[in-house]
Formats: C-alpha cells, sequence, structure tokens
C-alpha cells in the first residue's frame, strides 16, 4: 500500500533558526502517528508543516500520493483539532461545525445531513445552538472534533487537543479519540508533550528533540527498546532507570559491575551483551527490578540492596536505592514488606536491558 | 493613620475617620467644582443677554433665560466677511468628520488584522514606523502636505481635510486593531484557513463579527480628534470649507462689531456638542481609547 | 498564480497604508529637512545653503520666547497633571459611593476641543467681566486676575486651562494603574500592619512607574504640539508672551511667508519630540518581544 503521508528530508527553518532537520516519516492508511517531545521540540512546527500552516523550507511532504509540499491547505484533504480548539466565537455550534462547508459551497441540504450525522456520533446534538463561550472544556473540544468530522479528510491532524482538559476528562477523551480512530479506521497525525497519550493511542510514535528525529517505531519499540538515552528518559513513567556501570569480557558471559556508596559493588552478569565497550549505561525500567521470589527468569538475577525510601502508590509500591550513584526505582507489588533503611535483594530482569554509550547516548544493544 | 482604604459600609467608624471621610468627600466636591465651573458659566452665559452680562456677575444664574445667542451662534454671526453662524462649518464638520473616521478605521482595521495575525517578514518594522508616525510633531508635515493637497487638486477641499485625517489617523486606529487582534489565539485563523476560508473570508466571517468594542473604541477616538482638530483645518480649509473648530476660533477672536460673549458660549457649546454627547454615551469606550492610545506597544 | 496571490494579499493590503507612511510621515520629514537647509521664502527652493535658517531661528528672539515658554508651559503642565491626576485618582480610589459621577465630571474636557477650551477660559480669565470682575463685585475691591493680559503672566494662563482639560486623563490613567495593582500584595501589607499611606507610597506608587511614563510622554507630546489652545485663549499674544514653536511655525509658515524659518522651526520640534518619544517606543517595542 502506498504511504498516505510521506515526508522527505524536510526541513524548517526561521531565518537562521533550524527548528526541524531532515525528517523522514511514512504512514499508512489507518495509522494513528503520535509526535512526542519536550515543548519546543519541533512537534507542532512539523503539524503545522503537514497542515500547510507553515511554508517548508526543504523537502518533500505528500499526502495520498499526491505532492503537497507548496499546496496550500483548504486543498491539503485534511482536517485539524486544536489545542485551543479554535472555535470561531461569534458563530454558533452548527455555524462552526458547517463553516468550512459553506466556505466550500457544500449545498444546505448536504450540511445539514452531515452536520447531524457528526451531532448525534459525538452527542452534541443539544449544544447545537449555543455559542462556543457557553460550553464547558469537554463539550467544547467534542465540537472540534466535530468540525474535523464533519470533512471526512484523509488526515486527520491534532495539536495537543486534550492538553487544556483537566486530568479525569482528559482520560475520558482519550479513550474516545481511540474509538474514533478504530471505528473510523481514519488516518490520524497526533501531536502531545504527553508520553502517555503517546504509548496508549499510537500505531507509530515519532519521537523527536530539537527538531530532530530520535527513533521511529511501534508504541513497544519505543519503551523496550529506546533507540538513545534520550528516548529511554522521556518515554515511560516513573523514568528508566539510567544506571553508569562497568562491564567487563568474562568468557561468554559479561561481567556489570555498578559501583555502590559505602558497600561493594553491585555485580551482574549479562549472557547476552556482545562487544559493550568498557563504560556503559545500564537501562532498565523500574518493573524491570522487581522483590526477590516475585520474578522469575534465567536473566533474573537477584542482589542485595539498601533501600532509602518505601513510596506506596496504590497499585504498586515503589522503593528507591542508590546504585552507580544514582536514585534506581524498583516497582514492587504493594504487599511488599520493603521498608526505608533495611536492606531488600531485589531482583533484575536482565532480558529486558538496554545499553547506551556515556558519551553519544546511544543504543547498544 | 487611619485605614480608609476599608469598605465604606463600615458598621463603626473612630472620629477621626469620620474627619478623614469628609475631607475626602470636602476635596472631590471642590475639584468637581473645578471642572464643571467652565462648562456652568459658559451655559449661563450663553443664556443670558448682553446687558445682563455687562451688569451681572459671572457665576450668577441668568435672570431672563434668553435662546437667542443661541440662535445668532448657529444661523447669524459672523466669521469674518459672511454672517451665516455656525451652521455650515457645522456640516463642514460633519461632511469631513464621518468619512474620515469611517475610511481610517477600516483601513485601521485591515492593517491590524494583517499584522497581528498575517505576520511576515517585515511586519513589525512597517508596524513600529507607522506608530512612529502617530508621535510626530504635525508642524513638520505642514509644509509639504500643502503643497501635495495643491498638486492632487484637493487644496482647501473637504476631500483634501479627509485625506490628510485619514492618512495621520491610520497610525493609531492599526495600533488599536492590532493590539486587540494581537490577543485572539493565532489558531483561529489556522482553523479557518483549514477549513478553506481565504485572508478576506477570515476577517469577515470571524475577526469582524469579534470586533465591535473596539470598532467604537476607534470610531469614538477618530471622531474626537477629528472634530476637536484645528491644526489641519486652518492650515488646509479655504473661506467656505472650514471645519467648525476654525469658524468658531474666527468668531471669538473677530475684531470687528460689538463683543457678543454670550454668541461666543453658545457656539463654543455648539461646537463641543457632538463630542461631549459621545462622551456622555459612550464614556466607558472614550476612556479605553484615551489609555489605549497611550499605554502603547 | 491565485497560490501567489493568496501568499501575498496580506503584504498587498497593507502596502497602501504602508506607502502613505511611507511619503506622508517620512517623506515629509524629510523635505522639511531639506527645505530647512534652503532659502526659501514664500516658495520653497532645493538648493541647499547650509544651517543658516537654524541660525537665524537661535538668533531671533521671539523663538527664543517661544522655547522659553515651551519649558515653562511644559514643565508645569505636565508637572502639575502629573501631580493633580494622581492625587484625584487616589482620592477616588477610597471606595467612593459617586466615583462614575465624579470621574465623569473629571474626564469631560478632554473630550472638548482646545478651541472650545480657550474660549471658555479666555471668557472666565478675562479682567474686564471674568473672575477679576466678579470678585471685586463681591468687596474685594483690589483683587486682581489679570494674567490673561500680562505679559509675564499669560503663559502661566494657558497652563490652567490646559491643566484642567488634561489632569482628569491622567486621573484616569493612574486610576486604571491603581486597580491593576495586585490586591494580594495590598492585603498581605494590610496583613503586616502597614498604614496605608505606606501601602501607597512605597508599594503601589512606585508599582505604577510605567504608567508615570505613559503619562509623562502623552503630556509632553500634547505639550509641544500645542497650539490650538494659545491660539483660542491668547492668540500668542499680548506681543509674543505667550509664542510656542508650533505658533512660531505656523506664523512662520502661513503668515509671514518664511518657509525656510517655518521648516527649521518644525525640524528643532521634531527633534525635541524624537528624544522623548524615541528612547520610549523603543523600549515599549522591545518590551514586547520579549
Amino acid at each position: 500500500m502506498a504511504p498516505i503521508l510521506d515526508i522527505n528530508n524536510l526541513y524548517k527553518n526561521y531565518g537562521s533558526v533550524e527548528i526541524l532537520k531532515d525528517i523522514n516519516v511514512a504512514i499508512e492508511p489507518g495509522d494513528f502517528l503520535v509526535l512526542v517531545g519536550p515543548s519546543g521540540c519541533g512537534k507542532s512546527t512539523l503539524l503545522n508543516c503537514i497542515a500547510g500552516l507553515e511554508p517548508i523550507t526543504g523537502g518533500k511532504l505528500s499526502i495520498g500520493g499526491k505532492d503537497m509540499t507548496h499546496v496550500s491547505p483548504k486543498d491539503r484533504d485534511i482536517a485539524m483539532v486544536f489545542q485551543s480548539y479554535a472555535l470561531y466565537p461569534t458563530m454558533s455550534v452548527a455555524k462552526n461545525i458547517t463553516f468550512g462547508m459553506k466556505v466550500r459551497g457544500v449545498d444546505a441540504a448536504t450540511q445539514e445531513s452531515k452536520l447531524k450525522e457528526v451531532a448525534s456520533q459525538l452527542q452534541i446534538e443539544q449544544l447545537l445552538h449555543r455559542r462556543p463561550g457557553q460550553l464547558s472544556g469537554g463539550q467544547r473540544q467534542r465540537v472540534a472534533m466535530g468540525r474535523a468530522l464533519v470533512r471526512d479528510p484523509k488526515l486527520f491532524l491534532f495539536d495537543e487537543p486534550l492538553s487544556n482538559l483537566d486530568a479525569k476528562l482528559r482520560v475520558e477523551m482519550r479513550s474516545e479519540i481511540k474509538k474514533l480512530h478504530q471505528n473510523l479506521g481514519a488516518t490520524m497525525v497526533y501531536v502531545t508533550h504527553d508520553q502517555i497519550e503517546a504509548m496508549t493511542l499510537a500505531t507509530k510514535i515519532v519521537v523527536l528533540k530539537g527538531g530532530v528525529v530520535q527513533q521511529i517505531g511501534t508504541p513497544a519499540e519505543i519503551y523496550n527498546r529506546p533507540a538513545n538515552l534520550f528516548v529511554a528518559d522521556f518515554m515511560g513513567s516513573p523514568a528508566m532507570n539510567l544506571i553508569p556501570a562497568k562491564a567487563t569480557k568474562n568468557g561468554s558471559d559479561t561481567r556489570i559491575e555498578i559501583a555502590r556508596d559505602g558497600a561493594a559493588p553491585l555485580v551482574l552478569t549479562d549472557t547476552h551483551a556482545e562487544n559493550l565497550p568498557q563504560d556503559v549505561i545500564l537501562g532498565l525500567r523500574p518493573e524491570d527490578i522487581a522483590e526477590a521470589g516475585f520474578r522469575a527468569g534465567e536473566d533474573v538475577q537477584v542482589a542485595e540492596c539498601h533501600i532509602d525510601m518505601v513510596e506506596p502508590a496504590g497499585a504498586d509500591t515503589f522503593v528507591v536505592s542508590e546504585l552507580g550513584g544514582k536514585q534506581v526505582t524498583a516497582r514492587l507489588h504493594a504487599e511488599t514488606g520493603a521498608e526505608s533503611g533495611k536492606v531488600l535483594p531485589l531482583a533484575f530482569d536482565l532480558s529486558k536491558v538496554s545499553y547506551f554509550a556515556p558519551g553519544s547516548g546511544e543504543r547498544l544493544n | 493613620m487611619t485605614d480608609f482604604t476599608q469598605s465604606y459600609t463600615a458598621p463603626r467608624r473612630s472620629f477621626g475617620q469620620l474627619a478623614l471621610r469628609w475631607l475626602l468627600f470636602t476635596l472631590l466636591g471642590l475639584f468637581a467644582l473645578f471642572y464643571l465651573m467652565p462648562l456652568f458659566v459658559m451655559v449661563t452665559t450663553s443664556l443670558k443677554s448682553l446687558e445682563e452680562i455687562r451688569t451681572g456677575s459671572l457665576v450668577a444664574l441668568p435672570r431672563d433665560v434668553t435662546f437667542e445667542a443661541w440662535s445668532t451662534a448657529w444661523s447669524g454671526t459672523c466669521t469674518g466677511v459672511k454672517c451665516e453662524g455656525l451652521r455650515p462649518y457645522f456640516w463642514n464638520s460633519v461632511l469631513m468628520t464621518v468619512p474620515a473616521v469611517f475610511l481610517a478605521t477600516l483601513l485601521g482595521a485591515v492593517n491590524g488584522y494583517v499584522i497581528a495575525q498575517w505576520r511576515f517578514k517585515g511586519a513589525n518594522l512597517i508596524f513600529a514606523m507607522m506608530l512612529f508616525g502617530c508621535f510626530i510633531p504635525f508642524q513638520v508635515v505642514l509644509l509639504p502636505m500643502a503643497r501635495s493637497l495643491g498638486i492632487l487638486g484637493l487644496a482647501g477641499s473637504i476631500p483634501g481635510l479627509i485625506f490628510v485625517h485619514v492618512i495621520y489617523g491610520i497610525g493609531f486606529t492599526t495600533l488599536f486593531f492590532r493590539n486587540y487582534y494581537v490577543t485572539i489565539p493565532a489558531e483561529l485563523t489556522k482553523a479557518a484557513k483549514v477549513d478553506g476560508a481565504g485572508f478576506f473570508r477570515i476577517f469577515w466571517s470571524i475577526f469582524l463579527p469579534l470586533s465591535l468594542p473596539i470598532v467604537v473604541v476607534t470610531v469614538i477616538w477618530q471622531f474626537t480628534n477629528i472634530w476637536n482638530d484645528f491644526l489641519f483645518g486652518v492650515s488646509f480649509s479655504q473661506a467656505g470649507t472650514q471645519p467648525v473648530t476654525v469658524a468658531l476660533n474666527n468668531i471669538v477672536n473677530s475684531t470687528t462689531g460689538v463683543k457678543e460673549y454670550n454668541v461666543d458660549m453658545a457656539a463654543a457649546i455648539i461646537a463641543a456638542l457632538p463630542t461631549l454627547l459621545v462622551y456622555v454615551v459612550a464614556g466607558k469606550y472614550f476612556i479605553r481609547g484615551l489609555t489605549a492610545g497611550s499605554v502603547k506597544g | 498564480m491565485t497560490e501567489w496571490l493568496e501568499r501575498h494579499v496580506p503584504k498587498m493590503v497593507l502596502a497602501p497604508s504602508f506607502v502613505a507612511v511611507l511619503i506622508f510621515v517620512y517623506g515629509f520629514i524629510i523635505w522639511t529637512g531639506w527645505v530647512s537647509l534652503t532659502r526659501s521664502k514664500l516658495m520653497p527652493k532645493y538648493e541647499i545653503k547650509g544651517v543658516i535658517q537654524y541660525e537665524r531661528l537661535f538668533a531671533s528672539p521671539r523663538w527664543d520666547t517661544a522655547m522659553d515658554n515651551l519649558f515653562i508651559f511644559g514643565g508645569l503642565f505636565i508637572g502639575i497633571s502629573l501631580i493633580l491626576g494622581l492625587f484625584l485618582a487616589i482620592l477616588l480610589d477610597q471606595k467612593i459611593r459617586a466615583e462614575g459621577v465624579l470621574r465623569t465630571i473629571y474626564l469631560y474636557p478632554m473630550a472638548l476641543s482646545m478651541i472650545v477650551t480657550g474660549t471658555a477660559w479666555k471668557w472666565i480669565m478675562n479682567p474686564g467681566l471674568g473672575i477679576e470682575a466678579t470678585v471685586r463685585n463681591w468687596g474685594f475691591e483690589s483683587f486682581t486676575f489679570n494674567w490673561i493680559t500680562d505679559p509675564k503672566m499669560a503663559i502661566y494662563a494657558v497652563v490652567i486651562a490646559a491643566v484642567w482639560q488634561a489632569s482628569g486623563f491622567v486621573m484616569a490613567l493612574f486610576l486604571a494603574g491603581l486597580r491593576s495593582v495586585d490586591e494580594e500584595i495590598i492585603k498581605a501589607a494590610q496583613v503586616d500592619g502597614i498604614p496605608t499611606w505606606r501601602i501607597y507610597s512605597a508599594i503601589i506608587i512606585p508599582s505604577m512607574a510605567p504608567i508615570f511614563l505613559s503619562a509623562f510622554i502623552v503630556l509632553a507630546h500634547l505639550a509641544i504640539k500645542s497650539f490650538d489652545l494659545v491660539i483660542a485663549l491668547t492668540g500668542g499674544g499680548p506681543g509674543y508672551a505667550t509664542d510656542l514653536p508650533a505658533t512660531y511655525m505656523y506664523a512662520m509658515a502661513f503668515s509671514r511667508g518664511d518657509i525656510g524659518q517655518a521648516a527649521s522651526s518644525a525640524m528643532v520640534m521634531m527633534g525635541v519630540v524624537f528624544t522623548i518619544v524615541v528612547p520610549y517606543l523603543y523600549s515599549e517595542l522591545r518590551a514586547k518581544h520579549d
């Protein structure tokens, strides 16, 4: 299948400042692409470039197989939902939704039927005569979605659409967007700074930093095999533990030694790792460090660790121990007897480990 | 020192607080008298006969109210050679002010819309240049403008005055609209672009309907400025096309004949009436214009 | 083609205004500057002759008077308006029930033409029938208030009328400023037991520095441009006693037929405005970019 959105070597400068550098992304029809990164990473600019709201400095961009590099937004067959919703304040909800059709000269009867269809889909029929100012945040969000849905475009673009909602509503709308995607089978490009949103919604994630793509992959790939330290640190909460360590070849195994303040170093043996340099950063997610006895497998190794802090969080309890000069977090079950100040045997699951080069931050295994 | 920022509904006050409160009201009242006195004197003088003015007191109420001075001021008094009163000049001012206000406001709205919502390279520089134009002493453009109006065939005409007022009004009207539109999120324009609307459609369907408050502020500001203008009026008009401020000055400073103070005052009130009326009806917007015009950027 | 048009419509819409400003503001300033360096009399000449017009200007006693008057008038007008405006604003800020009415009364002169203001005060201050005559009628036979006809005092008469007109506006500016001070800071100070006058002098008034600056700029600008008021109130007289640069320029341009002098005096006015306004505008525009 031909990619529905194909971005090739895209560059974007503001004056002499490079905002986006050599972006290459392609997605298939039905994909849910999430652009994620910290603020200022260029993700919204990239979305605006896809929409045609910002001219690009270099490269090519095609939508539905057609070159759209220099085409104006209205001819790109896209719809967009904005962070502030950008509802037209002087128009009723109905007019907001039909404005685009009116501009494009769609006849009144079609406008009416489309409006009805979308309104019932989003359950906003009773709001159609209100002004945006009279709506709650969640209702505005729905109207903004309605305005996009009514176009039935090749590509839906979402620019941080949930960031203005409170936490509860955000979770609710998130699953609604997901449902919508599944029901419509539509192709969506979604910008967020929230890595949980990215993980839950995406079929494909692009992690951006400083205008450069850090990694492109499925949520599982990004989560399990982060391409560099930045991605490892950015995706997942609590963040992946990144522990400085020394690696030495020991026959077919690799001996991993982690310094500990005031105690003997922690030594682990990795049976799979190959060709590691001497200095590495070992990455292990909190859930891959468990209480001894609760995790089994041939790559699970147990070591006694001094617990500095215990943080019960309901479903889980997090414990913190200092390893290699870092505060290392482990996710234990809720009923753990861990106590701060005591020593607890922890199980490290080395089948999930990532290694990074300390200098470049690149993934090594 | 007692605390008099407390609400006036506070149930009990000490003697000191009460005394302070009275001092406050007395001061406020005296200042009110200072500001009202000229208006009071103008009105009472305009309602007196010349005889009563000469014999009576400045601040006394008229014994016999007469509107004669008003009718003379409106249609009989002499401005230089002609003796048609203020009426024709009043209409000159209307003919000059209405189109000038309309055009300057319209241009300001479109300019502000471009500068605030369609930023392009150099737009800020253009804005700064326009803003600066608000501040020049107009004396510096009087001479070349006089010649240019001659070249354009607009010398001494009302269209010429309209032209001048529009040109030198654009800076402020652009400033007003730019500062208003800059508070409207850029996403609104983006959403409309994605919806397929173009430059003028977005302006007409989305921004203009939002603009009532700032249109009112701008119109009032322009109206007050242009109606009250004297410098351009006296420099670029000729007998017959003068605006009301110039005619008023001619009446008051004409040296021929008996000095008719009551007519002078009636004429002054007539000249002031339109802007006073606007002030009374839409004072809120008037103040907003003044403060917007001074707190810039 | 339509694509190109679409992209350039905003620029094309702005272009006429921009060109107009370029010609009628900047072009005209250059024109006036040029002519100020010539020997233009009744008609402009374009042959540059150096700074002779400026030499004539600075040698002219009438211009001297005009500049002296500008500083006296400007200084007093700005100073009194600022103090009075701030004072009125603080008085009005004391939760007065009649605030709306009082504010309307204090501010209405700003809606009037300076010609109207001048006409009214000319009548009030005229010695024969105005305040002087009225107070004498009350029995104070030796009372004199003839500033308007006294060459030494006439400029102060102009100050009175100008302050009457503009101080309410300064009041409105300051009142808006007082109202925008963070309530919580004031509450915190009250909790700390700081007396009201100290709250004003140490917290509120210093926080209004930008408003002082704005008010100063506007008033200074009014003072330099003031022309109508002098024309209506004193006609520049008695003699040249109340001449301001603005009236001097007008007289040279339109009654004396001395375009060179008119142009050079206009350029000097421009210079005065520049030195006041440019740093202000610069800082304002910069602040907005940060």
